[in-house]
Parts: C-alpha cells; structure tokens; sequence
C-alpha cells in the first residue's frame, strides 16, 4: 500500500472512516520508529552489556527477574530487556555506575561475609533471606549495617520497574490502551457508582 | 572575530524570536506587505523527523529517559525539540540566596512546539491590579482593548472550551470540546459538592478542522509535537502563512547579540552570530520586532549598549529585567479507589485536561490577593519511565505481589497543579552577570528571587483545596508539605511553571516602563517588544494567548505606521 503522508492528513482532514486512518497512519509510525531503532534490533542476538562486566550483569539480570517475575499473566523483567535498558543508562551515567556498579559489589561483599559465596553462587534461601532484608527501609533502621543495600536494592527496584512498565509486554500487562488515531474521543465508560 | 558581515539589504522588519510572539509578528506584518526577516537562534524544524508521536517507550533504547537517564528532568525523551533547563554552552547564574530556573527552547517555533496549550484570557480585573487592590501596577490597556485580538488569534488558531460567563475567565470563541475523562468525571462531581467552579478547559487544541489543519485524532500527545499539526505551534500555524507571502526571510542558528542604535536615535540593525560559523553578521531593517522570550529580550536590551543608552537599549527607566515574575505553583496528588475500578479503556484524550478550575474565590475575602486556577490529570496515561517510583517506594519487597500492585496502583492517581498570581516585587529581578559570558561570548543573566508571603498564603490555600477535593471524593491525599523551609507548601522555585515575563513592561510612564500599550518602546520608536516581557502583571492564566493577542496588535499599529510613512 502506498499513501502518502499528505493523502492520510487529507482523509483526516475530510472525515475518512476511522477503519482507514487506523490501518495507514500506524503504519507509518512504526516505519519512522522502526528507523530509530533498527541498530539496537541489528545487534539484538546476544546482548553485550555497555557497562557491566560478565559476572556483575548475570547478577544484574537475576536481581531484576527476581524484582519482577514472570508470571501467568506476562514475562518479567529479562522478558521486558529491563536488564539491558538499566545497563544502556548505566554506561553513560557516573553516579548510577557507582550506585548499580558499586550496589553489586556489596551485595556480593556481603554475601561473601555471611555465607561464604558470592549473591549468584549461594541458595535459593540465602538469597532470599538477604533481599527480604535490603528489600525494607525499616529494616536498616533496626540493621544499620544493611542501610546501603537498602539503597541500592531501592534505586535497583525502580530501575527495574520503568524497564519492565516501558517495555511491551509491561504495558500490555498493565492494560494501557491508546497511543491511537481516534475520530471522537468516548469518554469514561460507564462503570456503576461514577 | 573577523570583521562583522553586513547584509546589503535593509528589510523593513527584524523580528528576533519565532514563538508565540514571533511567529504571530511574521504572519501579521508579511500579510500586510512588508518584507521581514526572522532570526531564530535554534535550528529549523521537521515535525515528522523531529515529533516523536506516537512511537511507544520500547521503541526508543533509552525509553524515554533520555541518555543517561537525564532527559528524565526535561520531561523526558518524547518531548518536542529542543526545550532543557539547561543549554551547553549557554548557561545563566543565580544569585546567592536565589533559586530561580530558566527552561529555554532553541528551535523553530520556540516553547510553542511543547506547551500546555492551555488558552486562557486574561479577564478585565486582570488589566487593573493596582486599581484593585492596591499591589503592582495597572496597564496602560484595559480587557477592551485585547479583546478583539483574542478573538483574532482564537478564531485562526483554534481553541476548544464553552462558555460560561465566569468573570474570573472570559469566555472566547471556541471550538466544542472533547468529553470528560474518568478523572475529570470524578473530580467534576466533587468540586460540584464543594462549590468549586470546574469546567471544560480551554486549550489550543482543534476538535474539527481548521484552516487545512486535521481534527485532533486523541492520541494524548500533544507535548510531543503534532505531526498533523493539530493543536497550536507557531511553527506549524504562524509561520507557514508568513513563509506563503513570499516576504519572509527565516535565519535560523543566529544568536541576536544587539541591537545597534543610529545617531538618529532609531535602532538601525541587528548584530547576530551565526551558529555554524561563529561569524558576526549584521542585518539592517527598519523596525525591529523582539520576541525572544521575556528573559533573553530584556538580556538583548541590557546588552544593547551605547552612548545614548549607557544601561542598555530603550532602558532610560531602569526597569529592563525588573518585575520578573513567574506563576505560583504548588502541586499534589491523591489515591482514588474508584478508579482501581475501571476495566481497560482508552483515556487518552487530548494532550492535556479537559476540565479545569477557574479562579472561583473572586467573591470573596481570602488571606491573599490575587487569585490561582487549578490543572489536574492522571489515570490510565500511557506508562513511563518513574511512573511507579510512588509505588515501589511504598510497597517495597520484590517479586510476584510488587509486580500485582504496580498493576493494581495503576491508573488510581490523580495530580493537581495550582497556578497563581505573583505580584512582581524588588528582589525578584535579571541584570547581566558582569563576570560570565556563554559560548558566542554574549554576557548572560543573572537571576534574582524571592517569593512574598503572599505568594505562600495562596500555595497553602492550594494545598487545602486538593486535600478538600481528593477528600470529598472519597480518596486518599498523598502529598505532604512542609509550611517551612526552601519550599512552603510546596510552592515551586521561579521559573519552574515557565511563566517568567515582565522584564520590558509597558506603562503610561516612560519614567517607569519601557514600552507603551502597542509593546513599542517609549525612547526608541521603531522598536517593539511583544513577547511576555511586556507584560505588566503575570495573571493566574497561561501567558501564551495574552502574548499571541498583544503581538498581533503591536503588529496592527506597526503595520498603520508603516502605511503612514513612521517607520
């Protein structure tokens, strides 16, 4: 199909059935979208992380599916490239190379003092009774010696959120509907007691 | 520098600035005949490569967080080009014991391109501050004397809204305007039980089409810029009438750095830089039109030096980069359980409110003056990046439930920004820095700032009406403010509503203003400033339409002028 720009901003101009406008202008979109990511989609086999170095970013990667899992409803974070996204950011921000790169760090310092192996190397309940630790404010108050895993593990659950939510399988898990050519906007749907 | 280039042609107009002021200008005095230049210190703009509408956060690497996470203090990635707080090489000062910001726009179309679109007249209480109470200043122009020019830039560039015969926001001529969103629903009916006015908003958005221009298509994403051209942009509306006369000129990547006065005591010609060469170009014209935005005007007038204005173009008063206000803004935002309820739906909308709040107080006795309107949204807004910072901070943990809560939270906010009147005093002001210059060596602004109590009174009147609202809808407050420290209830550091204007104010003195009510200056005559800086108060209503309005008839009277032989 070829249409123009100019002809689809005709046919909105004059009224054309919504059906047609839906099918054209989208279309044209996702070309202009297509463009500015066709680099990133090239080198889409594996991902060599920017900032990162092997060990830190499996790591990364576990934390991340950990903060938002897969579930019956949608993939998690890996699914959603939450694990790349926070890396991209990373290798072009200082402070969060020492917030995310230095967070690892202790994470694994902490686990080697407590348990003798590094986060990765260590069982599903140890690392499940460290996180449910740095995963609370309230508990570096009660453990000061945790407050900066707090920290960390904070600024790493939001990171991890904005890469899963932003992704398409997180908005679609949320259920956003739009970012579309409408003729008439409809409005609240009638939903009892509004 | 090599020696200045100067331009063999004498133009009858220069205008300095293509935004709102500027691009109404061009469009006014080319339609009337004159041959114009522009000279815009950005780079041209291409809406369908430089609007990023439509494209969704997964498409872009960074998701809208910018390089760096940092265009997440710009408002983000999917913003139209080239607005920031801060310009590499172009930077300003504050003094010390200020906090003041500046968000500045490099591009075609300046600001415009990005906008509110919010629409709002001035009313005629608006024209008589100091009549009324006492404070400030009146202008040397009254509500009837805009009016007709509201109802000019209303009727070509397309506004939605109805009428409703509030005296605090005169009605204009608009276009029907899109139907409530669920917020908007729920916020109506309890401002409705609190007799608090609130009603379709009033923005520069097309719901049918107008002037070969397509009808908004609701995608929400007005901010981005409109590749239909579907709400207001000078560079999309203004422009393109004035670039089809054939008369004029566009210079873009030119730096204004002065303007040169003749022995005449006429300006005769703009000194510039141009960007991609660091050349000194010289253009000569016989009116000189500026519209730069109120700060970098009144910095091209106080960096306008000669002998005959040894403190700057046109500043015999003194009060260049004086009266710098902004709006007072404090905002909010709360939990609202009925909307956990909506199933899925489409609520994109327009991109901004379709309901708003009018000042409604104005019958009354309040412990301040002046007056503020209030702007909310929220819900099932396409996500984004910090979208669910609230959440994770509140929830915490991790895993499957964190993940079942961020979809449950989703959609269930509403935010609320008040948007009032400062009343301009001494120590909010701009002078010229005397120890720094950006990259083109122009010496920059430095800021000075400072909120008066009244301006706090009415952020704390702000913070318990959202309270009242989200309250009496049955929701839960969320923000919490502190009625001392750097920000009292929230109200906002200056320039961050980027309202800051009356820097080149008129006046009926020349003793105490620098232009006269057609925006031209009182000691240089062929000399008009028609952006925000000639503004005398800074009202609770957005300035953009007020700047559109005095721009189109400072360009009327420099038009009559011209048939008449003055220029």
């Amino acid at each position: 199909m070829s249409i123009s720009r100019r002809d689809v901003l005709k046919s909105l101009a004059m009224g054309a059935a919504a059906t047609s406008v839906l099918r054209t202008i989208p279309a044209q979109a996702a070309e202009y979208a297509h463009r500015m990511v066709a680099a990133e989609k090239a080198a889409a086999t594996v991902y060599a992380p920017k900032f990162f170095p092997a060990h830190q970013y499996k790591t990364l990667q576990t934390l991340c599916q950990t903060i938002i899992p897969a579930d019956s409803d949608s993939g998690g974070a890996i699914e959603a490239g939450a694990p790349e996204f926070i890396d991209l950011l990373t290798s072009e921000n200082t402070e969060y190379q020492v917030k995310l790169g230095g967070g690892l760090m202790w994470l694994d310092g902490t686990c080697s003092d407590r348990y003798g192996k590094l986060y990765l190397d260590c069982t599903p309940q140890q690392q499940k009774e460290i996180l449910d630790q740095i995963a609370y404010r309230n508990n570096a108050v009660t453990d000061p010696s945790i407050s900066q895993g707090v920290e960390f593990f904070s600024f790493l659950r939001n990171m991890t959120a904005d890469g899963f939510f932003t992704s398409e399988i997180g908005i679609k898990y949320l259920g956003y509907i739009g970012s579309t050519f409408l003729k008439e906007f409809p409005g609240c749907p009638p939903v009892p007691g509004l | 520098m090599a020696q200045v280039i100067r331009s063999p042609k004498t133009y009858d107009v220069c205008i300095i600035g293509s935004g709102a002021a500027g691009g109404t200008a061009a469009k006014i005095l080319t339609e009337g005949g004159l041959n114009v230049v522009m000279l815009e210190a950005g780079p041209p703009l291409n809406p369908e490569k430089d609007f990023k509408e439509h494209v969704w956060p997964y498409q872009l690497p960074h998701r809208g967080a910018g390089v760096g996470g940092r265009a997440s203090a710009d408002f983000g990635e999917f913003l139209a080009p080239n607005g920031a707080w801060e310009i590499d090489g172009e930077p300003y000062t504050v003094a010390p014991g200020s906090r003041f910001r500046w968000f500045r726009s490099r591009i075609v179309g300046g600001r415009t391109n990005h906008w509110g679109r919010i629409a709002l007249r001035f009313a005629p209480v608006d024209f008589r501050a100091r009549s009324s109470d006492g404070m400030g200043d009146d202008w040397p122009i009254s509500y009837d004397d805009v009016a007709p020019y509201y109802d000019k830039v209303e009727s070509f560039i397309g506004v939605f809204g109805t009428k409703e015969n509030i005296s605090s926001a005169p009605d204009g001529v608009f276009m029907k305007p899109p139907v409530p969103r669920c917020t908007e629903t729920i916020i109506k009916k309890s401002c409705d039980q609190l007799n608090i006015t609130c009603i379709p908003s009033r923005l520069a958005v097309i719901t049918e089409a107008h002037n070969g221009r397509p009808a908004c298509h609701y995608c929400a994403q007005c901010g981005r810029g409109c590749i239909s051209a579907s709400n207001f942009s000078s560079s999309q509306v203004m422009i393109p009438p004035a670039q089809k006369t054939g008369r004029l000129t566009l210079i873009t990547g030119a730096m204004a750095r002065e303007i040169v006065i003749g022995k005449d005591g006429r300006a005769e010609a703009v000194s510039y830089i141009d960007k991609a060469t660091r050349e000194e170009r010289r253009i000569n014209a016989r009116a000189f039109v500026v519209g730069a935005s109120a700060c970098e005007s009144a910095r091209l007038l106080l960096n306008s030096k000669s002998a005959m204005f040894p403190d700057g173009l046109a500043n015999s008063s003194g009060a260049v980069g004086r009266y710098l206000t902004d709006s007072v803004g404090s905002s909010g935002y709360g939990y609202f359980p009925q909307l956990a309820k909506m199933p899925a739906h489409n609520h994109d909308g327009v991109g901004g409110m379709h309901m708003y709040m009018p000042w409604w107080k104005f019958d009354r006795k309040n412990d301040f003056l002046r007056g503020y309107h209030i702007e909310f949204g929220g819900g099932r807004e396409m996500p984004g990046v910090g979208g669910f910072d609230g959440v994770c901070e509140d929830y915490e943990g991790y895993g499957a439930g964190l993940k079942q809560k961020c979809r449950d939270m989703y959609g269930t906010f509403i935010g609320f920004a008040g948007r009032g009147e400062m009343i301009p005093n001494e120590q909010s002001y701009c002078e010229i820095d005397p120890g720094t210059v950006d990259q083109w060596g122009i010496p920059v602004l430095r800021f000075h700032w400072q909120w008066s109590d009244n301006e706090i009174k009415m952020a704390r009147d702000m913070q318990e009406t959202f309270r009242d609202i989200v309250e009496n809808a049955g929701g839960t407050y969320y923000w919490q403010v502190r009625p001392d420290g750097d920000h009292p209830y929230g109200i906002e550091d200056g320039g961050v509503i980027i309202h800051e204007l009356g820097t080149v104010r008129m006046g009926s003195s020349p003793k105490t203003s620098v232009l006269n009510g057609y925006c031209q200056a009182h000691d240089v005559k062929n000399l008009f400033v028609t952006d925000a800086a000639s503004f005398v108060s800074n009202a609770d209503k957005n300035p953009t339409l007020t700047i559109m309005a005095l721009s189109w008839r400072a360009s009327d009277y420099l038009l009559d002028q011209a048939k008449k032989g003055n220029l």
